[in-house]
């Protein structure tokens, strides 16, 4: 599982004439199989866009967007991407989502795929359950059964926590994380809190404002599970936040 | 409390009914029109009259129903077929259904047909904007989710699109089937000889019985209630919960 990304100076602008924006400008980095990479940066910054291109929904203006070698022409099962605002249809139960999502699958197999996602997020028994009826964190667990059930070899991630309180959110990270070491595909994620990326990621790209470039990689060889509290960590985060233009005494 | 507030209004306007109408030539009192509501119950003719409104409704409605949702569909999902049908959807849209009367006895004469065929023109209109919009406006983060598991042609519509739109599409039946009710009356005073609307016209015609009018009135409204509650139960499903969940 997992597979290999390569963004080679890609440009990317929305709307025409005085209204137009540009949202990339000659960006250009590699995601190694497996690999797990946060993106953190101002809001507006062009992270979505990044997102959007990589998953295929954009089509860059200039530059190629490659998976394993190939470029992405369209959105597909190999790339699955979590939306903040979430896209569990709302029409269908847990169980039809999650079937769903399976489109294709022999029918033998999946009553026990589907069993078996929702034992690995923790919703064992919330099967018959509309989306309506459950929490935020439930709801963002079936949000990553229904991605996983697809077995992407890329995961896209955009806030996919922002909506959900403190508390909630951690776990639901915690989760994610544990699930992830089974199955490994390749992560991108994109969030504007630096603790999460530090939390989560195998490197951290630093965005600058608007048009977005990397301004910074940051490796966090840090062992999991991590503690947020270690001073490599603590260093590494007033590193990021100075180079978003805070001092970490701003936000401590 | 919910029930008692409605009850309690509704017997307050009968009571100031009541007391206005006493003594008054030109308009019933409540007593007056319970007896002729319960008159033309035992002849039969109320019977008659409720099923041959509902018969007209359920037919020109069934109708509208059938074409409306597939228009409105290709309308909210297609760019060129809403270009297309949109400007005369628009423009017949405002023309009341009472307008084509005349040419509704043109065409059907006097039969089932003419009062079928406005009850159509009536519920037709709100059912295709309905369902356009719903379409149209389908969140784009469940399009894109469909897109990504690979979700296409025909089970985009059965599986997203549809379910998507479904909510706005049964307000806008409830909609229809509401102005059916209002224009059937309407279509019934014209050249036919049954129905709730012929039952009004009637009675003020065959020797100026305004209880049996006012008992018409009452029936209508009490149908149309009727109508509506059934419609309602639809919006429980849990299919369309999703939509209404919030802010009840």
């Amino acid at each position: 599982m997992g597979a290999d990304v390569s963004v080679k100076g890609v440009w990317k602008r929305f709307g025409a004439g005085d209204g137009e924006v540009s949202a990339l400008e000659d960006m250009s980095f590699t995601v190694g199989v497996g690999e797990f990479v946060a993106i953190v940066g101002p809001s507006g910054c062009g992270k979505s866009t990044l997102l959007k291109l990589l998953a295929g929904f954009e089509q860059p203006d200039r530059g190629e967007v490659l998976i394993d070698g190939r470029p992405v022409l369209a959105p597909s099962r190999r790339g699955i991407m979590i939306a903040q605002r979430g896209s569990v249809f709302p029409w269908m139960t847990v169980r039809q989502n999650l079937d769903l999502a399976l489109d294709g699958t022999p029918d033998p197999d999946r009553h026990q795929i589907i069993a078996q996602h929702v034992n690995l997020v923790g919703l064992a028994g919330f099967e018959e359950r509309y989306p309506h009826e459950l929490s935020g964190g439930m709801l963002q667990r079936v949000e990553v059964a229904r991605a996983l059930v697809a077995k992407p070899d890329l995961l896209y991630m955009d806030e996919p926590f922002g909506a959900l309180d403190a508390l909630t959110r951690l776990s639901v990270r915690n989760e994610l994380l544990r699930i992830l070491t089974r199955d490994r595909p390749t992560c991108l994620l994109v969030t504007h809190d630096v603790e999460e990326a530090l939390h989560v990621a195998d490197r951290v790209f630093v965005m600058t404002p608007r048009p977005a470039r990397v301004a910074l990689v940051v490796d966090v060889t840090a062992p999991r599970p991590r503690r947020m509290s270690s001073p490599e960590l603590v260093g590494l985060k007033e590193r990021i936040l100075t180079e978003l233009g805070l001092s970490a005494a701003d936000v401590t | 409390m919910t029930k008692i507030l409605p009850i309690g209004v509704l017997l307050g306007v009968t009571a100031v009914w009541w007391l206005a109408a006493s003594g008054s030539t030109i308009f019933p009192t409540p007593p007056e029109v319970l007896r002729g509501i319960a008159g033309l119950a035992t002849d039969g003719t109320l019977l008659r009259h409720v099923a041959a409104s509902l018969y007209r409704v359920t037919f020109g409605y069934g109708v509208a129903m059938l074409l409306a949702l597939p228009l409105g569909i290709l309308m909210g999902w297609y760019r060129t077929a809403f270009t297309a049908f949109n400007p005369l959807v628009q423009m017949l849209r405002p023309i009341s259904p009472i307008a084509w009367i005349p040419l509704a006895i043109l065409w059907f004469g006097v039969s089932d047909l003419s009062p079928m065929f406005l009850v159509f023109l009536a519920s037709f209109f709100p059912m295709v904007l309905a369902t356009t919009s719903g379409v149209q406006l389908v969140e784009r983060e469940y399009l894109w989710a469909a897109q990504n598991f690979g979700i296409t042609g025909f089970k985009l519509f059965t599986h997203v699109i549809i379910p998507g739109a479904l909510p706005t599409i049964i307000t806008g039946m409830r909609v229809g089937l509401g102005v059916a009710w209002l224009v059937v009356v309407a279509a019934e005073m014209v050249a036919i000889n049954s129905g709730l609307g012929f039952l009004i016209i009637d009675s003020r015609n065959a020797g100026m019985r305004y209880d049996l009018v006012v008992a018409g009135m009452v029936m209508i409204g009490a149908i149309g209630l009727l109508l509506d509650l059934v419609m309602r139960r639809l919006e429980d499903l849990k299919e369309v919960r999703w939509r209404y969940a919030r802010g009840r």
